[in-house]
């Protein structure tokens, strides 16, 4: 990135070092309106919960314990797993591995194609993939639950074309969360995947074929290891927000369809609330996201260069 | 010979991958010109569902949440994007110093921590703080969330230009004031503008955060959707959803052209 000159204002120190405080504003903005609110997140999760929403300043694990252990009813039983909240983070972590592979599975060959493309036609194609990531994920996600719903225009054109014979309900089950997700964020694995084919040399793959290695064999030895920082980066672009999404559980999924991004919702919802459960909850997300991060920071250091 | 670009299959996929993201869109965009009350049967062309948009039942209460929506993506990606053009001003211009990593990732935080982790811990900062929640709140929380979207476009632009425009201005006796205004500025508006319009179609768009931090009686257009379509999507809901759409459009194209046009005038 940092060829000769560039990006210097030509080794002028002073200028370097008057430039510099220019970073104050972000800090400031960033460090106070997010980093310290995380960090008040983390604390709010050891507090007691306050019955009409918000919290009392007392340090418990009462959260915590919630989340983890079952005492029955009134508390006094051994305590035993409680299954409930981890099974909803299961199934969030299961919709979310499954999107990101049915994801992978579209977006690859969409990004490679596109960046096959004629530098004539590719960036059209490219805009093509672009502006659904800009459309509004609300409107996205209200116009795919109009467009499945039991009487709505895809059963329709079913019946009509006599495929079936009476509407199929999508709405309100697992598989409609799942192409929800699935619709709302494959942009974020083809973006990235483009940019790695894009830089990728193809002289790779015409020795791979001149030494007689087949189509399918190139891509499976040759490209897929030399793209793979880009189809990481796009796992994880769809994976984070698929794990924490709450549209599309929400206007998609019914009530067997839970995910951990209504469970927070919930918490945070009139008197019926419960603040530091829902901060412990979000906690334990961000602590699960921070995994995969640094699982893809340690993949991105290994990977050769 | 197709050549080792060529792989059979890859074609239809592309094509499915834009038959799945365009379908819902369009379709919801032919409805709202749907003259049937019935969002089921198709009644003809008619334009009444945008008729009702701005004089219907609705219209008062979606006329304020779009007022709310305008003005805080203007406040917003305007703090955001001078913010953001003086970061990258210190991130690429700055030469390596202490600390320049951990800024950037300070910098790109907002796009790292799940929006649902951003929306909890930003009402419990508000709330703690004593801050009522409404429109300062929402706005004060996009303006973070919308740094990182005006920084990419900014930086990446600035990265492009090399340090001798600059240089060349101070040999002619430009003061450093004057480099920046007069060359530096004018070089990178193409990057600033993209990064502020991709920053207000951030703020106009976020629904989760907003959702969280607006307060009781507070709408923005994306909680006012979402409030009326938990009732059942309505035709008028169709017709607000293509305006945005249309909204969307229109700033990315714009983005995108003034970006493509900077990128091959200096």
């Amino acid at each position: 990135m940092a060829g000769p000159g560039r990006g210097t204002g030509s080794g002028d120190a002073t200028y370097r070092a008057l430039v510099r405080p220019l970073l104050i504003p972000s800090w400031l903005v960033i460090g106070i309106l997010m980093v310290l609110p995380v960090a008040l997140m983390a604390v709010y999760s050891f507090l007691t919960k306050e019955f009409r929403g918000g919290v009392i300043w007392d340090f418990t694990l009462a959260a915590y314990d919630q989340f983890f252990l079952d005492r029955g009813l009134f508390g006094d039983e051994p305590p035993r797993i409680e299954w409930t909240y981890i099974t909803i983070f299961w199934r969030s972590i299961w919709q979310a591995v499954l999107a990101t592979l049915l994801c992978l599975l579209i977006g690859f060959p969409t990004a490679w194609f596109i960046a096959t493309r004629p530098a004539r036609t590719r960036g059209i194609w490219l805009f093509l993939v672009t502006i659904p990531y800009w459309v509004n994920l609300l409107i996205r996600t209200v116009s795919l639950r109009f467009l499945l719903r039991d009487q709505g225009p895809m059963n329709e054109a079913l019946m009509s074309l006599g495929l079936i014979s009476s509407p199929i309900s999508i709405i309100n089950t697992n598989l409609a969360v799942q192409i929800g997700l699935f619709y709302s964020y494959l942009p974020f694995m083809v973006l990235p995947i483009y940019a790695a084919v894009e830089r990728y040399n193809f002289a790779l793959s015409e020795a791979a074929a001149d030494l007689y290695a087949s189509r399918w064999a190139t891509l499976r030895e040759i490209v897929l290891p030399v793209v793979k920082p880009g189809i990481i980066a796009g796992c994880i672009l769809v994976f984070i927000p698929s794990l924490g999404a709450f549209l599309a559980p929400d206007l998609l999924g019914g009530a067997k369809t839970f995910m951990i991004g209504s469970l927070i919702d919930e918490q945070f919802r009139g008197s019926q609330g419960n603040w530091p459960f829902g901060a412990a909850v979000a906690m334990i997300l961000m602590t699960l996201v921070l995994i995969v991060l640094l699982v893809y920071a340690r993949a991105q250091g290994r990977a050769p260069r | 010979m197709k050549g080792v670009r060529h792989y059979p299959g890859f074609l239809p996929l592309t094509i499915l991958c834009l038959v799945v993201l365009y379908t819902p869109l369009i379709v919801v965009a032919v409805y709202s010109f749907n003259a049937s009350t019935s969002i089921t049967s198709w009644g003809g062309f008619s334009l009444r569902w945008y008729g009702e948009v701005f004089t219907g039942r609705e219209a008062a209460r979606f006329g304020q949440a779009a007022w709310n929506s305008i003005t805080i993506a203007l406040m917003a990606a305007t703090t955001a994007t001078v913010i953001a053009t003086a970061a990258a001003l210190a991130m690429v211009r700055g030469g390596p110093f202490r600390g320049r990593q951990a800024s950037f990732a300070l910098i790109n935080l907002p796009l790292m921590v799940p929006e649902i982790v951003i929306a909890v811990a930003t009402l419990i900062f508000f709330s703690t703080i004593g801050l009522r929640t409404g429109y300062l709140t929402i706005l004060l929380a996009h303006i973070t969330f919308c740094i990182p979207f005006a920084y990419l476009p900014i930086a990446a632009r600035l990265e492009g230009i090399e340090g001798t425009y600059e240089q060349a201005a101070r040999d002619l006796y430009a003061t450093r004031a004057q480099a920046f205004r007069l060359i530096l500025l004018p070089l990178m508006m193409p990057g600033v503008i993209s990064g502020w319009l991709l920053a207000f179609i951030i703020s106009l768009d976020d629904f989760i955060i907003t959702n969280f931090v607006k307060g009781a009686g507070m709408e923005t257009l994306p909680t006012a959707i979402f409030g009326s379509v938990k009732q059942g999507i309505k035709p008028n809901i169709m017709a607000i959803s293509t305006l945005m759409l249309l909204v969307s459009v229109l700033f990315v194209t714009a983005a995108y052209l003034i970006n493509r046009k900077g990128r091959q005038s200096p």
